[in-house]
């Protein structure tokens, strides 16, 4: 996936040689390791329960929710790449809550807290992901999408900040 | 019996999952390996258990958490802690709060820094720079992020070098990760 070498220096605006590149090259490893997770939570070779196109589109979904609009467009381009289909494609739309179909409306529920107020979170919204047959391991799946995406963009906002400090 | 813990604390609690661990007995070969399981090592805990189903993230997220609390250099392992402290205090995760709450006063051997900030969150009276690490730890946390110019101004007026930025950044953003696992995917006990 040679376009997603570094998602963040891309998002950040880090540019080869500046000042602030040599900063952020003092933990070049855990800019790194963010790549690797970054393509583990959304391109994993064994995706279980959740296929890519489904994480990219909820990962769009996350990039709304934190109005990071540079994550809105990687995310988008990634669901295009995974070819797009109808039934993932608008898992990313805000306004659309899942309808009729349970697994999906419960996804989405439990996406939509995690990302905003994870605070909120009880042992009723994982009973509810339970009982909309979601299976245990899938649930830690789409825990770590919703966790990994939040880390990414806050540590991309934070760069962005530190980068007008020029 | 046992009590569900609500209140922020520095004694840590038990951690109890409501999704069901990793069967070690059923775990593939990748997931003993991101475990570290051998014949002498078989303790892992439910956490790491409850997220070795998900192979994929784990075997990167534990050397990346290590670094970015314990590599070299930077920021101080104290001052990252509170980076934890204030991410978990908004996502009001109480167990990663009070482990990390504990272990800045271990570092320092100080426990009023922490007392005021669970008694008065970002109001709380405590050294400008300390005050500075929280508030921009705790409007970073928030969803969207809601840290600006001025909130990272306050980090250099109040000596941060752009080494000690970075590492806050790293620190406050790996808790609104734990946060989020640790929170949803089981509660904070006392037995």
């Amino acid at each position: 996936m040679a376009e997603n070498e570094d998602v963040i220096a891309a998002i950040a605006g880090i540019d080869p040689g500046s000042a602030f590149a040599e900063v952020v090259a003092g933990r070049a490893d855990i800019v790194a390791l963010t790549q690797q997770t970054h393509d583990g939570a959304l391109t994993p070779e064994n995706p279980g329960g959740l296929s890519h196109a489904e994480r990219a589109a909820l990962a769009w979904r996350i990039a709304k929710i934190n109005d990071h609009k540079a994550f809105e467009d990687h995310f988008e381009a990634m669901l295009e790449k995974a070819g797009a289909p109808d039934n993932a494609a608008r898992l990313a739309d805000i306004w659309f809550d899942g309808g009729s179909d349970l697994r999906t409306k419960a996804l989405i529920r439990h996406v939509d807290l995690v990302a905003h107020a994870p605070k909120e979170a009880t042992r009723r919204d994982i009973e509810l992901l339970q009982e909309a047959g979601i299976a245990d391991a899938d649930i830690v799946r789409l825990s770590e999408l919703v966790a990994f995406v939040s880390y990414q963009i806050r540590v991309a906002a934070g760069l962005q900040l530190m980068r007008e400090l020029a | 019996m046992s009590n569900i813990v609500h209140d922020f604390t520095t004694d840590i609690p038990v951690w109890k999952p409501y999704v069901a661990p990793l069967d070690l007995a059923e775990a593939s070969a990748e997931q003993l390996e991101a475990l570290k399981i051998t014949p002498s090592n078989t303790k892992v805990s439910d956490y790491v258990l409850v997220l070795a189903h998900d192979v994929e993230t784990l075997k990167h997220r534990s050397p990346l958490f290590n670094a970015v609390m314990y590599n070299r250099g930077g920021l101080s392992r104290a001052e990252r802690e509170i980076g934890a402290v204030g991410a978990s205090i908004v996502n009001r995760c109480i167990y990663c709060a009070a482990v990390h709450a504990s272990r800045y006063n271990q570092l320092t051997k100080d426990e009023d820094v922490i007392a005021a900030i669970f008694s008065d969150g970002v109001d709380a009276e405590i050294d400008p720079r300390l005050k500075a690490i929280l508030t921009f730890a705790v409007k970073l946390s928030k969803c969207p992020p809601d840290a600006n110019a001025a909130d990272m101004a306050a980090l250099v007026e109040a000596g941060l070098g752009k080494d000690e930025i970075l590492d806050l950044i790293l620190s406050t953003s790996l808790f609104g990760w734990a946060n989020r696992l640790m929170h949803t995917l089981g509660e904070p006990i006392t037995e």
